[in-house]
């Protein structure tokens, strides 16, 4: 019973760290492209080497990394702990709506009620592809 | 919106299943490997499923890459989750795995989802106080 509890516990803290981390990586990885601008463009114009040195120079893109790391060990640790497919769903769900709320907070992206609905539906989706 | 930056979501969409798809197919062929064998691990690279798996990975990461560098967060996320439907579709037709109804109701929902917010704009966020170094490349000096 209580081994049960503890294995719950642990599982749903690694949900919660995955989310965070994830989350945290994408609008770091998001701010970063933006301040680099069209990837695209540049690489017609200077290079694929030269777009390459510009994101390892860029602190946000290389944070963003290293949340993406956290993230994923988080994953591993959590997926010893219960199924994937408790894991796997919860994780991806929550992690569309907890990116939402974050884009509109430090990316200052206007979410409407279109990608509200987008969202919502995104992690409502993936919840029952689990079955 | 352009026919590349469709392409370069169709990459984020597509590489990302297909790149997963081969690294379950490579690993069910290496076997379990142990946490302390961590030489197994890095040999599992050999496999040229895992090693194709990784090179369609490192696809997806430069598409999203490329993606988020002129559309929202908020945009991306959402537009590339038909990756989800593929690889249900990859599922049932390539694997021949039974599909469920839920996850059919599922699939519908992701795919609307995907349609609600590919209608609106990709980007909606407010331009940046100076020029990004793609449009000026003397501001990387700065």
């Amino acid at each position: 019973m209580i081994r049960h509890a503890i294995s719950n516990l642990n599982a749903w803290l690694a949900i919660l760290a995955v989310v965070v981390s994830s989350s945290s990586g994408d609008v770091l990885l998001s701010r970063a492209m933006k301040q680099i601008g069209d990837l695209g463009a540049l690489r017609a114009r200077r290079g694929i080497a030269f777009v390459v040195l510009l994101m390892l120079r860029n602190r946000y893109f290389l944070l963003g990394v290293g949340c993406m790391a956290v993230s994923f060990y988080s994953l591993l640790f959590g997926l010893s702990w219960n199924d994937v497919s408790l894991i796997g769903p919860a994780a991806a769900s929550l992690t569309f709506v907890a990116n939402a709320i974050a884009a509109k907070i430090f990316l200052h992206e206007h979410v409407d009620g279109r990608r509200w609905a987008a969202a919502l539906l995104v992690a409502a989706g993936v919840v029952l592809m689990a079955f | 919106m352009n026919f590349r930056k469709y392409l370069v979501l169709a990459g984020v969409t597509v590489f990302a299943p297909v790149g997963d798809s081969l690294l379950a197919y490579g690993m069910k062929q290496v076997g379990n490997i142990s946490l302390h064998d961590f030489g197994s691990l890095l040999l599992a690279i050999s496999n040229p499923w895992v090693g194709l798996g990784i090179v369609f990975l490192l696809g997806f990461f430069a598409s999203y890459m490329s993606a988020l560098s002129w559309a929202d967060l908020t945009y991306v996320l959402p537009a590339s989750s038909l990756g989800y439907v593929l690889l249900a579709l990859i599922a049932r037709f390539a694997l021949h795995e039974r599909v469920s109804l839920m996850r059919w109701l599922g699939i519908s929902l992701v795919s609307s989802g995907v349609g609600f917010v590919t209608t609106g704009p990709e980007i909606t966020r407010r331009p940046p106080r100076r020029p990004t170094i793609s449009e000026n490349p003397a501001a990387e000096h700065s």
